[in-house]
């Protein structure tokens, strides 16, 4: 480690005038101050974002392990309370998740390529998509505030909203509802913020701060969009699909 | 992201080469995106957070000098060592050497002029007040009696003090952490000066590197069971509440996934600041660097694997208290390479008993101590004997205090001249040193002889027979406490009129030491090309060696 040899081989931007911090005249207009190349700084917002996701997957798994051991302690009531829920509405809301992921990679695309058009119409794709999945969580929440499926304490099922011909809810029933409503709700929050973020990245798509040189935003916009979706692909088997 | 900003806000462009404390001017402070300036109002905001916890200890340290009341009632008593542990927990420890030290010197020792996101850094920051505003709320309005650690069903069910506020707090203070962690990630990896390859990081910036990777992946676990616990105790969820077909110990596993972690968190970047210390004072190469460095690593890794050793007694099973036990040894390891390896850096290395290195050799004796009682803990059987008394007490106080504390301190006297451009009076600093080293021992060594033989910790009220030795603590804490405001007029009266310092009064090799003291705004005059490791002092020249 101390031959001088090997001294600036390991750095990956080589460029003439090294990095001059007074001056940044040269620098095109997205590049931070404090970065010495585009290449760079888009190295670096996309390893933040990448460990941003990881801490985003380990915020969720707490929810995951309060499912795994409750479901294993009380399978029958998991099965049961599942039943309850809509599957038709879960489906459709995941072809819809999915779909906007699909969208949101063809905004990246599109700002890749320069397109500043197709990007802004790929993302209100995604927005749209996203206000259908809150829209149609809205029906499905307000079926359940109706049956009286609650969580905790709240809990207190009212047979005529139940699905007919269904199992009698086992005792503990709430546990499910509880573990129901803190995962598709910290999901749901998770939506609105990307729906506020996709806003955000629209007006400034519009404005003219992307190129196909500099698409950083769009880029992470749509990892962080990826994720949200990733966590519902898990949510909905479990919670739908198990009865 | 950072888009289209330069890092320094203000209006006309200032001189790069200016001291970043020259702009005056509330606003130029607030508003700033100079990681030295956001450091510095870090270090301002967990010195703060650290006189108010210390003045919660040495009420407890009060309330316990005699059996029965002494100066307050139990319920005070209860309020009163929760805020201590609280605050000096979540608002002093996580964010004191990473956050607000590493904020300042990772950029500089990576020869670079920011951090990755400026922006983020500030909003961090801003975050943590936000964070630090709740609990000052929750203090305000009916405190906690939970203890930091909010365990089921106590707090979720029975407890009447402001424990939501406080569990918001700790939530909002998380994501300060995580972000400062995804921040220092970004930074380690594309942030580098030219020549700085992995193999020549400073053993700081490794340490930073090591706990940003904790702070990434368990904070986020605090974050969603302090979230449970919120609604728990709002609309009763039922997952922590037995009565409801939940389970308590639950609650302790998710707390402690993080809270484990969490005190890697705390040491590891500690344990990067003596190694810069040891070798800038004994005038040496660190004995085995890829050794110390891949130790952070290790360090960091194992915390995740050992939370388990927190529930011994609670009812697992006895399978995994044998597989966590197992674990717990392995974390000997790499805490144990560094020991060796600092003690043979400073083997035949040219000694100089200057007060950070002081402070360097009391963490080694103090870590120690602290270490190896965490074995004892680690083991079944007599875990089952000490746990929940003084004896734990006293082993995390060694490891936090005398470790964490001990090198914060040693960090700041280390880099005080970098950080203010002024020298210190050394005498005093040896003065508040012995005190501080002093009062630690005496606080704290007692408290191991207590727990060993039966004292609880958290209790009010003690059998006679504990009394000397808890006097003997109470008055170390006044030692200690004495120690701290030494140390404290020291620094005033070198902000108010020390002599002005060199660049590099330490001669060190290091990065850090070759650019004017305080820093310049843009960090470096010249962009630095790194030629030569951080500790390469056999390949120095006698100018760089030199103290001007």
């Amino acid at each position: 480690m101390t031959s001088e040899a090997a001294a600036a081989d390991e750095y990956e931007h080589k460029e003439g005038d090294g990095h001059d911090h007074g001056h940044g005249h040269d620098h095109p207009k997205y590049l931070a101050h404090h970065f010495d190349t585009p290449a760079q700084q888009f190295d670096a917002a996309k390893i933040g974002m990448w460990a941003f996701l990881v801490q985003e997957l380990l915020f969720f798994s707490g929810i995951f392990v309060a499912y795994g051991i409750f479901r294993s302690w009380y399978p029958e009531m998991f099965s049961a309370a599942s039943h309850q829920l809509n599957r038709l509405m879960g489906a459709g809301n995941t072809i819809v998740l999915l779909f906007s992921s699909l969208t949101a990679a063809l905004a990246v695309r599109a700002a890749q390529l320069g397109q500043k058009r197709n990007t802004s119409t790929y993302i209100i794709l995604t927005i749209l998509c996203a206000f259908t999945f809150l829209v149609v969580k809205y029906f499905e929440y307000h079926h359940k505030f109706e049956a009286g499926l609650l969580p905790g304490q709240y809990f207190h099922p009212d047979h005529h909203h139940l699905v007919a011909g269904s199992p009698e809810l086992p005792g503990n029933s709430h546990i499910f509802y509880s573990l129901y409503f803190m995962a598709t709700g910290i999901h749901g929050v998770h939506v609105a913020v990307g729906i506020g973020v996709f806003i955000w990245i629209l007006r400034r798509n519009e404005r003219g701060d992307f190129s196909k040189d500099y698409y950083t935003g769009v880029d992470l916009t749509a990892l962080y969009w990826h994720l949200v979706d990733l966590v519902w692909i898990y949510l909905f088997p479990l919670l739908y699909l198990i009865d | 992201m950072a888009t289209v900003a330069s890092p320094h806000s203000g209006t006309a462009a200032p001189d790069p080469h200016a001291s970043y404390l020259a702009q005056k001017g509330l606003a130029s402070w607030l508003f700033t995106l100079d990681h030295k300036r956001i450091g510095v109002m870090y270090l301002v905001a967990v010195l703060v957070s650290f006189l108010l916890g210390g003045i919660m200890a040495i009420l407890v340290r009060l309330e316990l000098l005699t059996p029965g009341r002494t100066i307050m009632d139990a319920t005070t008593y209860n309020h009163v060592f929760s805020l201590h542990g609280v605050i000096m927990v979540f608002l002093f420890i996580i964010p004191s050497i990473p956050a607000a030290m590493g904020n300042i010197m990772l950029p500089v020792q990576l020869g670079t002029i920011d951090v990755a996101f400026p922006k983020l850094n500030l909003a961090s920051f801003y975050i943590y007040c936000f964070g630090a505003c709740f609990g000052l709320y929750s203090m305000i309005h009916g405190g906690v009696d939970t203890g930091w650690t909010f365990y089921t069903p106590y707090s979720s069910k029975f407890s009447n003090s402001a424990v939501i506020p406080m569990i918001g707090a700790a939530f909002i203070m998380g994501f300060s952490s995580i972000l400062t962690g995804v921040n220092f990630i970004a930074t380690v990896h594309k942030m580098r000066a030219k020549g700085l390859t992995w193999r020549r990081l400073p053993l700081f910036c490794w340490a930073l590197y090591a706990t940003s990777i904790i702070q990434v992946l368990a904070t986020p676990v605090l974050a969603i069971t302090l979230l449970l616990l919120i609604f728990e105790r709002v609309l009763h969820l039922g997952i922590f509440d037995p009565s409801m077909g939940g389970d308590p110990v639950l609650f302790e596993h998710f707390f402690w996934f993080y809270s484990h972690p969490a005190v890697y968190i705390m040491i590891v970047p500690a344990m990067g600041v003596v190694s810069e210390i040891i070798c800038t004072f004994s005038r040496r190469a660190p004995f085995g660097y890829f050794f110390i460095a891949m130790s952070s690593l290790g360090l960091a890794l194992l915390g995740f694997l050992v939370w388990g050793h927190h529930l011994f007694v609670a009812g697992m099973s006895e399978y995994s208290t044998m597989v966590f036990s197992a674990l717990t040894f392995l974390v000997g390891i790499p805490s144990g390479v560094k020991i060796f390896n600092w003690i043979a850096t400073l083997y035949k290395g040219s000694i100089d008993l200057r007060s950070p290195m002081l402070y360097g050799l009391g963490f080694i004796f103090l870590f120690t101590i602290g270490g190896l009682t965490g074995l004892f803990l680690a083991m079944l059987a007599v875990d089952v004997h000490l746990h929940d008394t003084y004896f734990v007490v006293a082993h995390f106080h060694y490891v936090m205090v005398g470790g964490t504390v001990i090198a914060f301190v040693g960090g700041l006297h280390y880099w005080w001249p970098k950080f203010t451009g002024k020298m210190y009076d050394e005498g005093k600093a040896r003065i508040a040193f012995v005190l501080v080293f002093i009062g630690f021992n005496v606080t704290f060594m007692s408290q191991f002889i207590l727990g060993s033989r039966g004292m609880p910790r958290r209790y009010y009220d003690y059998l006679p027979e504990f009394t000397t030795l808890h006097q003997v603590s109470t008055v170390g804490s006044w030692i200690l406490g004495v120690g701290f405001i030494v140390m404290l007029v020291m620094f005033i009266e070198s902000l108010a009129s020390g002599k002005k310092a060199t660049n590099n009064p330490w001669g060190s090799v290091a990065l850090e030491w070759k650019t004017p003291s305080p820093l310049p705004l843009h960090n470096f005059l010249k962009v630095p090309v790194v030629t030569k490791g951080p500790y390469d002092y056999h390949l120095a020249t006698e100018e760089e060696l030199s103290e001007d």
